[in-house]
């Protein structure tokens, strides 16, 4: 166990970080060898070629836009902070915590997920998923057979499900209540992470 | 010639059954094997009034079943098996001791109270026979989950059980063996620790045998670059010797083939030419194929032999109960067990057909076949039972087990009627949970799988692994070398036409199997490229958009056709497109082994796509980024193993990034070290829309836009570009304009064996 205290220790403000993500002093560790692991030279931040090496991200047809979630707009490294309160979204969700009314919402709580989600479709931040992003969205996720017109009419009729303002465009509202139905909780968590 | 005559008999009956597929998929081929047998042997009991074909134990154990076992292990998944052996060791060892026990002492609980009526029989007898028909059978595993796709976790926990008890199964059988000779007074604590110590003796001498075999069949791939004819035949024996010097010393046999070929896979694979690579593969099945046939044909007839059965309606019934009430609870409570300690834990439903797959085959016969009549009077009895046990299990379990499975992911997937958001956003989830599992390092990226990692790739391979295949173990390296090749080939083609490359291409160059030389950690992804060379009809003067867009990477399949569909935008259209095409993620069953087939199936087609993909738009949105800077690094030469890390990746659309002096030299010099190797420029990439005539972007000096394929050809002969090319190194090789002006300073590269190499 002293060596466990002692890596904690040369994390710094690691009980903020544990207070924020609800992670436990394993889990950090065990966080922190991978963030090591995957920093291989060093340098105690992330940069997007370090996610790339991840091998298995290549077979991910959203795996880019993943590691752009995890860098800030105008920023090009991810800190151990950084890292740890991402992950935290995945965690699974604590149905037991007592509801107290003024601390703000936990990272890990099903509207939270459901913002990460949509963060991933819409790149240019405007709170709203545009036709174009969607497409973006679906050409990635999309076998090459697909054709463009068949693609741009599967775009349409998503955006005809959802929008119920009639803008031609989803937003984060309208997002959240068309997968009112999907239980996020399972969808979005990582059983290890608990 | 008996032997051979029901093996010909048999094997030409079998395109019968492949032919009717329907039957197929309700009842898996074994069990309609054995129905065959049933008949055959029927017909040759009706011939003779006698059995005259059986399946005698040493048939069955030195010539039917080491091919079944070297092929299973040979194709094995590795990173699956080794990131689960815990738990696949849990199962083997201590499920098996548990199914063994517990049978053995619930048949003698019954014998004693009576049920059974009379038999001359004793516990150790008892437990003897618990131990042979304990064992989950590879062979029966193999044959009813290929039918089933059940998720890859499930699959390599079931499978590897049944490779590796037989270590188990080997030392309670041969302990009980010796304790039933011996006698029940004679046992005491001495012996009983005598048989615990066998097990380890047996178990982990069968699997060092195998290890040393391995290491032997590497080093010998490894020099025969002469003889490359018959490196094929060498996998065959030495996994045959495996098999056979491990019998001899009294070890475990199936767990020596099973390790030699697991170890050795990689490095043949590296090692072997492309077409030795394909022979072993083809070979393998055959034999694997070939020998399972038989053997549940064989099971089949053995049936029809009236001198064998003895028919106990208590031993029987109740042996078949206890064998499945058993397994349910064993699986069971190991695996909560298990689920403490396991990252993912094992679910409900894994378990439910993890206990139902428990199938017990040939083995647990050719040990009751093996017993001795004189030590063991019931023998027959055991017989019977043991051939009634696999029958119920081959057949009855087999045909259910597909509708069972099928039935329980009905009932948890609730599939009401999913609006397309929903049902993309589904896929988008599963997608985001791969990833973000991918990035915390799911399977434990800890300390000692990065330990042996290294390991293995400074000191193992080194010794095992030609120098030329340790080379082209860089996957990323391979995966650009792939997409260019058939640019290589192109241009190569055309260059020969005119003249302008004073080289002569050699057929080799074209079929370079990329799956066998590369495929070191993603066999699965690397595809064959069989570039026929015929289809290159090009000139000058009549470029055709239509040879180019051919479909030339034989996996992603541009559908030409497809251009042409009118498709309405029809509500039911769209969800069958969606249905049809969203690309699977990790949670969607890929399968990763069978029988029957080893070639790309579709969902590696799917993940190589994904994967090109991934990587021309990286490349593409590097490739923007560096157009804006300026590119005078002095390009100098690097160990491989740096390349790894300094890879370019794009941030998704394009935004802008500067790149670190350091990340440009890096891509330069990973880009220099591929034209090094004789690789193409990576820039040029066949476009993923079709090239437009129109703006002619060849006749631009600035590469501002990705110059389609089309393009960048014709950016080739341009007068200019061909003086420029001219004097260079001769080589295969298309480069790129600005690459080209760092590299004049640069001294001239040493040609690389490239051509070898292609």
């Amino acid at each position: 166990m002293g060596s466990t205290n002692s890596t904690l220790l040369k994390i710094p403000n690691v009980e903020v970080l544990m207070q924020e993500t609800g992670f436990s002093p394993a889990h950090i560790i065990r966080l922190h060898d991978r963030f090591k692991a995957l920093d291989k030279e060093g340098r105690g931040h992330l940069c997007p070629h370090d996610f790339g090496a991840i091998k298995e991200l290549a077979m991910n047809p959203i795996g880019d836009r993943i590691i752009g979630a995890f860098f800030s707009p105008g920023k090009e490294t991810v800190d151990f902070h950084t890292f740890v309160k991402i992950l935290a979204h995945f965690r699974p969700v604590d149905k037991d915590r007592p509801k107290e009314p003024n601390s703000p919402e936990p990272i890990n709580s099903r509207s939270n997920k459901l913002k990460f989600a949509f963060q991933l479709y819409d790149q240019d931040k405007d709170g709203k998923i545009s036709r174009d992003e969607l497409l973006q969205v679906l050409r990635a996720m999309l076998g090459m057979q697909v054709t463009d017109e068949q693609l741009e009419s599967i775009a349409d009729r998503t955006i005809q499900e959802a929008d119920l303002d009639r803008d031609d465009t989803i937003s984060f509202e309208e997002f959240r209540k068309s997968l009112e139905k999907i239980n996020i909780d399972h969808k979005m968590s990582i059983r290890f992470l608990r | 010639s008996k032997l051979s005559s029901v093996f010909s008999l048999s094997l030409s009956l079998y395109p019968v059954i492949e032919l009717n597929h329907h039957v197929i998929s309700v009842v898996p081929e074994s069990g309609l094997l054995i129905i065959l047998g049933f008949i055959l042997g029927g017909i040759v009991w009706g011939a003779d009034k006698a059995q005259t074909f059986k399946l005698l134990p040493p048939t069955f154990f030195y010539y039917l079943l080491p091919q079944i076992i070297l092929d299973a292990s040979y194709f094995m998944p590795n990173k699956l098996f080794f990131s689960n052996l815990g738990s696949i060791l849990i199962y083997a060892i201590f499920g098996t001791c548990w199914n063994a026990a517990t049978v053995g002492l619930s048949l003698w609980g019954c014998y004693e109270a009576g049920v059974m009526g009379n038999l001359d029989i004793g516990l150790l007898q008892f437990l003897l026979f618990g131990s042979l028909i304990a064992a989950v059978d590879p062979v029966a595993v193999i044959a009813v989950f290929e039918e089933v796709h059940v998720n890859e976790v499930l699959f390599i926990l079931v499978f590897g059980e049944s490779l590796l008890n037989d270590g188990v199964t080997v030392v309670l059988y041969n302990v009980f063996d010796a304790f039933v000779a011996l006698g029940g007074p004679r046992i005491d604590a001495e012996e009983i620790f005598k048989g615990i110590f066998s097990f380890v003796v047996v178990a982990f001498g069968g699997s060092f045998l195998g290890v040393v075999f391995a290491v032997l069949l590497s080093l010998l791939t490894r020099c025969t670059k002469h003889i490359q004819i018959i490196e094929a035949g060498f996998v065959f024996v030495v996994g045959y010797l495996a098999y056979l010097t491990a019998d001899m010393l009294s070890l475990s046999a199936i767990l020596s083939v099973t390790f030699c070929g697991i170890c050795c896979q990689k490095y043949v694979n590296a090692n072997m030419d492309e077409k030795s690579v394909t022979t072993v593969r083809h070979a393998m099945k055959v034999l694997a194929n070939g020998s399972e046939t038989m053997i549940f044909v064989f099971l089949g007839i053995t049936a029809i032999d009236t001198e064998i059965w003895v028919w106990n309606t208590g031993f029987i019934l109740l042996t078949l109960l206890f064998v499945f009430i058993y397994r349910i609870i064993g699986v069971f409570l190991l695996t909560w067990m298990l689920n403490k300690f396991r990252l993912v834990p094992i679910e409900v439903i894994d378990q439910v057909v993890m206990s139902y797959g428990g199938l017990r085959g040939a083995v647990a016969y050719g040990l009751a076949a093996m017993l001795d009549k004189d030590k063991i009077p019931e023998k027959n009895l055991i017989i019977s039972t043991t051939l009634i046990v696999v029958y119920f299990t081959v057949i009855l379990q087999g045909i259910t087990m597909k509708p069972l499975v099928q039935w329980l992911k009905v009932k948890r997937a609730a599939h009401a009627d999913l609006k397309l958001i929903e049902k993309l956003n589904n896929r988008a989830f599963d997608h985001i949970l791969s990833a973000v599992e991918d990035i915390c390092g799911r399977i434990g990226d800890n300390w000692w799988t990065r330990g042996w990692n290294r390991f293995e790739e400074n000191y193992i391979s080194w010794l095992l692994m030609k120098p030329k295949a340790r080379k082209n173990r860089d996957y990323l390296f391979s995966i650009f070398h792939k997409l260019n090749l058939e640019d290589a080939v192109n241009y190569v083609s055309e260059g020969e036409r005119q003249g302008s490359l004073a080289f002569i291409r050699s057929d080799e160059v074209a079929n370079v199997d990329f799956k066998k030389q590369f495929g070191s950690e993603f066999t699965d992804v690397m595809p064959d490229i069989m570039v026929d060379m015929s289809n290159y009809e090009l000139g000058i003067e009549n470029f055709s958009v239509t040879s180019i867009v051919k479909d030339t990477i034989p996996s992603v399949s541009l559908d030409i056709h497809g251009k042409d569909r009118k498709n309405v935008a029809d509500d039911i259209n769209a969800h069958h497109l969606l249905q049809q095409h969203l690309y699977r993620s990790r949670k969607n069953h890929r399968h990763k082994f069978s029988r029957s087939h080893f070639s790309i199936n579709q969902s590696e087609d799917e993940v190589q796509e994904i994967f090109q993909r991934t990587m021309r738009s990286r490349l593409e949105s590097f490739k923007s980024a560096k157009m804006g800077v300026n590119p005078a690094k002095k390009i100098t030469k690097h160990h491989k193993k740096d390349l790894t890390h300094k890879m370019a990746n794009g941030h998704p659309d394009g935004t802008d990034h500067l790149y670190g002096d350091e990340e440009v030299e890096g891509l330069s010099m990973f880009l220099s070290c591929l034209i090094e190797a004789g690789i193409e420029n990576p820039v040029f990439l066949p476009a993923m829309d079709s090239p437009t005539h129109s703006s002619l972007p060849w006749l631009m000096e600035t590469d501002a836009v990705a110059p389609s394929q089309r393009a960048q050809w014709r950016l080739l002969w341009t007068p200019n570009r061909l003086r420029r090319l001219a004097p260079m190194r001769v080589s295969t090789c298309s480069t790129d304009s600005f690459l080209m002006a760092d590299l004049e300073e640069h001294e001239e590269k040493p040609q690389t064996d490239h051509e070898e190499e292609m």
